[in-house]
């Protein structure tokens, strides 16, 4: 008896939670077919979920995956959310698992980064430091303002999307974007044959010709976790969360967001142009790491990217004195 | 005396360029033809393999084809602004060439947004533009644009054929094949050369070319525009406007001067087209010099003097990596026209012509230049090992294409004067003053 109540209990909670669920993405039958052929091992345990037309149906719960937000409903915002990226320059050191997890996420061919880390110098005399830069989703964005067609889009949350369904391709708004954030899918690529259905909340597919970039992970959001960038770095260098809720969260430690901006300085990437990005930078003070640390461990292929720095080409030039 | 029976001298005269091709042409037409099918090739290879056959990558993301585009699109001035202005202003020596700068405009008009084209990554998706336009891009405001221009240049260029058409169709020692003749009395919609069909041919003309002077500022500001909108530190300036403006048409006149050496040449046109003419277009050419050395030295000079640090970084790339081209497109292209035209002693046909031809290049090389440094030197450094990632080098496919981009200018030119005399036969008639001749007023 008791254990048939707990039974109904944890299928009433399931249900429960698939309603919710169900507010903020729709599970389409769809999707269940898509991955049917992968998800083919069936756990035996039912759950109830309710269809469209309003009927109870019970489907294995192996067999049911939340079916990504569609073209359509990706152009509202998560509601009550504004998004907000902190990273914290003094603990970055290019370990660029922050690049790799993003890669794997979004299912990218090699060279084509979503992430990328600079190794940034701003004057001769001033420091060097690594500087991960995503993508700032402005709050005055560029690309946005030039899209011919409405394929990239600002949304209630703070995030800027784009439809690669209806992205024809030009590449204005990559030369629109001061930041050199956008990527274009230069050619056909195995990766992007996934069979999986489209959405722009996870940029998965990618389109051949046609034009993507960092999204803020909003499918992870809707899920409670973090962005792939911020859930894999070791040192905690990114921290992701609400600029209304005034709460940012790398994982390990929870912050108030203007607090840590007042306390460390935080700073906005070329302010002076006006686009007003969403990502802050606490600047590189009481550096956890040398930059050198940065060279450790990287493929030659990733550290010839860095030859032509002004700090790379110091240190031959030193060495090739000595 | 109707206008049509006192033009019979000149139509014999242009008769044989409209009946026969001869060996030579044939040759030309399909040496043009191999060209452009060779384009067709690359633009296939192209479709098939990806944009990752041309040398645009991540950072030039816009390349030979965005400068193709700016190039025809301002070579179409010659007609629009030259024919338009000298038509307003009823230089009466404009008669003999301005049939050419018509054809020039119309012709480059078609193909220039052609190679925007090719610059799109999926062209399947092209009726995106108008299904989900947004008014607030620059690109939609282009669209609107470049397609007012072409319909309002192709009617201004119908308007000023109206008149010859209709005396090929009344010319019966004409030996060309039936259809051509069908074709010229369908176009001449039945146009007779009454008093009042000519004060309305007139009134329609003289709106026309007014309105296409307009719509072709407005076209080339719009383009220029694209690039100064955005935040790059190369295109961000305000006088993009009219810099490209004046180049346009600058480069206009270079290519009108080309046309007229080569005509000329051709058709034997000695008769017609004079010394005169070359010095006048080149008079107009040497003053576009004079405004467009202007504008490009008060661009420089602003972004160097100021030397904000992309601007300095751009600089630096500008005569650095760049600098035979920087001379050869801002001081070659600009002093040149001016020492030949300006000294009376050099004022010959074939230097004009030369220096025309200079001006053409000079002036493709400084759309490159205005285009690509500026993709090369973004506000964060490329950090990128990949050679073509970091700097652009145009492809074979795009050569190529843009190969057949100009094989086919000329052999549209080749064949629409193949159709119409090259030269404006109603305008260069003399005959006695008739009371109701409105055009010898």
């Amino acid at each position: 008896m008791n254990e048939k109540k707990k039974d109904d209990n944890n299928s009433r909670r399931n249900f429960l939670k698939l309603g919710l669920l169900a507010g903020a993405g729709t599970v389409a039958t769809g999707a269940l077919i898509a991955t049917g052929k992968n998800a083919a091992v069936e756990s035996g345990e039912k759950i109830k979920v309710l269809t469209t037309s309003g009927e109870v149906m019970e489907v294995d719960k192996n067999l049911l995956t939340l079916a990504p937000v569609g073209r359509v409903e990706s152009h509202e915002g998560i509601p009550g959310r504004k998004f907000v990226m902190v990273i914290d320059l003094a603990k970055c050191k290019n370990a660029r698992k922050c690049v790799e997890a993003c890669q794997k996420g979004h299912k990218l061919p090699q060279g084509e980064e979503f992430m990328k880390v600079y190794l940034l110098q701003d004057s001769e005399k001033t420091a060097p430091y690594w500087f991960p830069k995503p993508c700032y989703h402005c709050d005055n964005p560029q690309c946005v303002n030039v899209c011919p067609v409405g394929a990239t889009y600002k949304r209630s949350d703070g995030i800027v999307l784009i439809d690669n369904e209806r992205c024809i391709g030009c590449k204005f708004c990559m030369t629109a974007c001061p930041y050199s954030t956008r990527v274009f899918a230069w050619k056909p690529d195995k990766e992007y044959e996934i069979k999986q259905p489209y959405s722009p909340e996870k940029s998965v597919p990618g389109v051949e010709g046609t034009v993507s970039k960092c999204d803020f992970c909003p499918d992870l959001a809707r899920e409670g976790k973090l962005p792939y960038c911020v859930s894999s770095c070791p040192m905690g260098t990114i921290y992701f969360g609400d600029i209304d809720e005034d709460v940012v969260t790398n994982g390990t430690e929870t912050l108030k967001f203007s607090e840590l901006i007042r306390d460390r300085s935080g700073y906005r990437y070329l302010e002076n142009l006006g686009t007003r990005p969403n990502v802050y930078y606490l600047p590189p003070v009481d550096r956890q790491f040398p930059v050198d640390r940065g060279f450790d461990g990287l493929d030659e292929e990733i550290r010839k990217n860095y030859d032509n720095t002004p700090y790379v080409k110091n240190m031959k030039n030193k060495e090739a004195k000595l | 005396m109707s206008e049509t029976a006192s033009s019979k001298i000149l139509l014999r005269e242009f008769a044989p360029q409209i009946e026969r091709t001869g060996t030579w042409g044939k040759l030309w037409i399909t040496f043009l033809v191999g060209v452009v099918l060779l384009g067709v090739f690359a633009l296939y290879w192209q479709v098939t393999r990806g944009h990752i056959v041309t040398g645009m990558r991540d950072n030039v993301v816009w390349g030979v084809y965005i400068v193709n585009f700016i190039f025809f699109m301002g070579i179409s001035y010659a007609g629009a602004l030259l024919s338009g202005t000298l038509h307003l202003f009823h230089a009466s020596w404009r008669k003999p060439i301005i049939r050419m700068a018509e054809f020039i405009t119309i012709i480059s008009l078609l193909i220039g947004p052609g190679f925007i084209m090719m610059c799109i990554g999926r062209l399947d998706r092209l009726p995106n533009l108008i299904l989900f336009g947004r008014i607030q891009s620059p690109i939609t405001w282009d669209v609107i644009a470049i397609s007012t221009d072409i319909f309002g240049c192709i009617l201004f260029l119908y308007l000023a054929l109206l008149r010859d058409l209709a005396k090929m169709r009344d010319f019966d020692e004409l030996k060309v094949s039936k259809w051509k003749k069908k074709l010229y009395k369908i176009l001449a919609l039945g146009y007779t050369g009454t008093p009042e069909q000519q004060i309305r041919l007139k009134k329609s003309t003289d709106i026309m070319a007014t309105m296409v002077i307009a719509i072709a500022i407005i076209v080339y500001s719009v383009l220029a525009w694209i690039f100064s909108v955005t935040l790059q530190p190369g295109w961000h300036s305000t006088i993009f406007g009219p810099y490209f403006v004046i180049a346009a048409v600058y480069s206009g006149t270079g290519v009108l001067i080309v046309a007229m050496y080569f005509f000329r040449k051709v058709y034997h046109l000695e008769e017609h087209i004079t010394l005169t003419h070359f010095v006048n277009v080149g008079v107009i050419m040497l003053v576009l010099a004079a405004f467009f050395g202007y504008f490009t030295f008060s661009e420089y000079l602003t972004k160097w003097y100021g030397s904000e640090k992309n601007d300095e970084q751009l600089i630096k790339i500008l005569f650095d990596r760049y600098y035979t081209l920087f001379i050869l497109s801002n001081y070659v292209g600009v002093l040149v026209p001016m020492i030949v035209v300006g000294f009376k002693k050099l004022r010959t046909i074939r230097n004009i012509t030369v220096s025309a031809f200079i001006v053409i290049i000079a002036l493709w090389i400084n759309r490159y230049l205005i285009v690509v440094p500026t993709l090369e030197s973004p506000y964060l450094p490329i950090e990128d090992a990949r050679a073509a990632w970091a700097n652009y080098s145009a492809t074979w496919v795009e050569w190529s294409l843009t190969a057949g981009g100009v094989a086919l200018f000329c052999l549209l030119f080749t064949l629409a004067s193949k159709m119409i005399p090259i030269v404006q036969i109603s305008e260069l008639k003399e005959e006695p003053v008739e009371p109701g001749d409105i055009y010898l007023k």
